[in-house]
């Protein structure tokens, strides 16, 4: 038989429900997957009781054939989502301690649904960065290397951590969070299916905000199929989130029907950036194929605004994030630093509590704020959001989704791109665009780079079509037949 | 636009983060670039274009004016740096 770990989750579905193994058995093999993979650093919290006596709830409803959607499935949560009584980091020291009196929906929804509860996975301080290497708790490990060479590489980010631990088989699935890549790109470097819904499909409340009308939670896993099966139960309307869409939530393992004769795909000729990698762009090109293969049409469409989409988002997500992150003053929770008076305690607690790249977001932030840089920054990103929504609106008038690749590169080594926060930035240039519009976007694994080392590509839909995006997102995945694993994989399998 | 080390420094009392001398100097360099890079939005023709500040279609839900829930000062205070009297405690702010 297969190591347990390396089923899919809905072949996991399957055997827990045939009885073929436990809730517990399975619980069992993730723990020790987990700890097997701890030189990979993908968890800041390890919650295995937690685990064991969720496995044992419910292998209690198996037996009375009671079971529900995600009974017994061990699954990993960003530590941007707060946890009822289980340490909160956003990987930032300015949290020590951190113990939420609640739980965000999106997790509650998941235990409701019987889904079980690893820990909490590593990620880029407060969700700023794109390579899991700003986290107090140190950078995460990518499970890949290239052929031949031992130099750690980086998971990507900022879910690095739930990209690292799916991959790694150390999670079956993990929760993350996309402001304007977070989930795709490390689903990218990593090797799995990483998708971002639509703004509103999935609550924000208890996430731990960085830039509110960017945040997207969504699902990390193994296969599109998976992926749909956790979006399923993660989405849906919540009062407590004043932005949450109140619409239905379609069956989207459902919509699974490998079928898109006569779909249309748009292809922005914008994202052929000047100096995109010929791999890249011929894993791109591979995958206009396949579509065509399966019956779509594609057809060359033009997005004006692409270019200025990164810049955008550079002043509105600090701007967002420096007015969110003024919370943090070391009065009501996390660190405190003390000082004479209390405007010397603010300081120090948030000089000492946040790390370079969340300082610096913040200062951009407050600046392209303050007066008389307000309308010369921060409006006039906020005009230019408008367009690149606006373009997008133009394309779907003609199309019924987009193909794009996922990243501009493959993963790099931990230490990269460090000292230029630009060259960091530029990593999100084809994935920003649709955070800025809100719209469903899926990353799925394609191919491998001339490195050996994964690469997506990435389908964009129509607000609130995430059917037809894991759709075909499904036919991609099934065209690629993408067997290749990491260098690491826990149980060795 | 170029920053320089004064205006970094009010920034920085703004948000309310405590910078050494050094640290000035790296963020006014950093800083700077990363302004000179996003002010190429200026090639950008907006004149017509309203700011966008979400994409969520729907407007601002309304519910009725009810106290949802309460009698929770255990779990507000729960994780304070520091509690008095069932109170927030901070430094003296007034003699």
């Amino acid at each position: 038989m297969t190591s347990l770990t390396a089923l899919t989750l809905a072949e996991a579905q399957a055997g827990l429900r045939a009885r073929q193994f436990s809730a517990a058995e399975l619980a069992r093999a993730y723990i020790a997957a987990m700890e097997e993979a701890r030189p990979l650093n993908a968890f800041i919290t390890e919650t295995p009781e937690r685990a064991l006596a969720m496995a044992a709830a419910s292998d209690e409803r198996l037996a009375k054939g009671e079971a529900r959607p995600l009974d017994g499935i061990p699954i990993a949560v960003k530590d941007l989502f707060c946890t009822k009584g289980v340490l909160t980091t956003a990987a930032s020291h300015i949290l020590d301690g951190f113990r939420p009196p609640y739980e965000s929906t999106v997790s509650e929804k998941l235990w409701e649904a019987g889904a079980v509860m690893l820990g909490k996975a590593n990620l880029d301080e407060f969700a700023m960065g794109s390579s899991t290497t700003t986290s107090h708790y140190g950078p995460v490990e990518n499970p890949w290397k290239k052929p031949g060479d031992n130099r750690p590489l980086v998971a990507g980010g900022s879910s690095g951590g739930s990209a690292a631990a799916v991959a790694a088989h150390a999670a079956l699935a993990a929760t993350g969070t996309d402001t304007g890549g977070s989930i795709r790109q490390p689903a990218s470097f990593c090797g799995i299916v990483g998708m971002k819904p639509t703004y509103g499909r999935c609550s924000r409340w208890g996430v731990i905000a960085y830039a509110s009308s960017l945040d997207h939670p969504g699902p990390l896993a193994r296969t599109v199929e998976d992926a749909a099966i956790m979006l399923g139960t993660m989405a849906g309307h919540d009062p407590k989130d004043s932005t949450s869409a109140p619409l239905p939530v379609p069956d989207y393992r459902a919509a699974l029907n490998s079928d898109i004769r006569g779909l249309r795909i748009g292809i922005p000729r914008e994202f052929r950036a000047d100096g995109m990698p010929a791999e890249i762009e011929a894993l791109w090109q591979e995958g206009v194929c396949w579509l065509r293969e399966a019956g779509a049409e594609p057809v060359e469409i033009s997005l004006p605004m692409t270019r200025y989409a990164l810049p955008a988002y550079y002043i509105i997500a600090p701007a967002e994030a420096s007015s969110n992150l003024a919370r943090y003053d070391g009065v009501r929770f996390g660190l405190r630093v003390p000082g004479d008076s209390l405007g010397e305690m603010y300081e120090r607690t948030r000089a000492a509590g946040f790390g370079a790249e969340v300082r610096r977001r913040i200062l951009i932030g407050t600046y392209v704020l303050s007066a008389g840089y307000y309308d010369a920054y921060y409006l006039k990103a906020q005009r230019v959001r408008a367009l690149v929504a606006r373009d997008f609106a133009a394309a779907f008038e003609r199309v019924d989704c987009l193909l794009t690749p996922t990243a501009p590169s493959a993963a790099f080594a931990i230490g990269e791109k460090m000292d230029n926060p630009i060259a960091m930035y530029l990593n999100d240039l084809f994935t920003v665009p649709a955070n800025l519009a809100g719209l469903p976007a899926l990353s799925v694994p394609a191919g491998l780079s001339d490195d050996g080392l994964p690469l997506g590509v990435q389908v964009i839909g129509r607000a609130f079509d995430e059917a037809t995006v894991l759709r075909v997102g499904e036919v991609l995945e099934r065209a690629a037949d993408f067997k290749h694993r990491p260098s690491f994989v826990a149980g060795g399998s | 636009m170029a920053l320089d080390k004064s205006t970094v420094a009010h920034i920085a009392a703004l948000a309310r983060i405590r910078l050494d001398a050094a640290e000035l100097e790296l963020l006014a360099a950093e800083l700077s670039q990363i302004l000179l890079w996003v002010e190429q939005l200026a090639e950008v023709d907006t004149s017509d274009v309203a700011p966008m500040s979400s994409v969520a279609a729907i407007g601002l839900p309304m519910r009725e004016d009810q106290v949802t829930d309460g009698d929770c000062q255990g779990a507000i205070l729960g994780n304070a740096p520091r509690v008095e009297k069932g109170f927030f405690a901070v430094p003296k702010v007034v003699e």
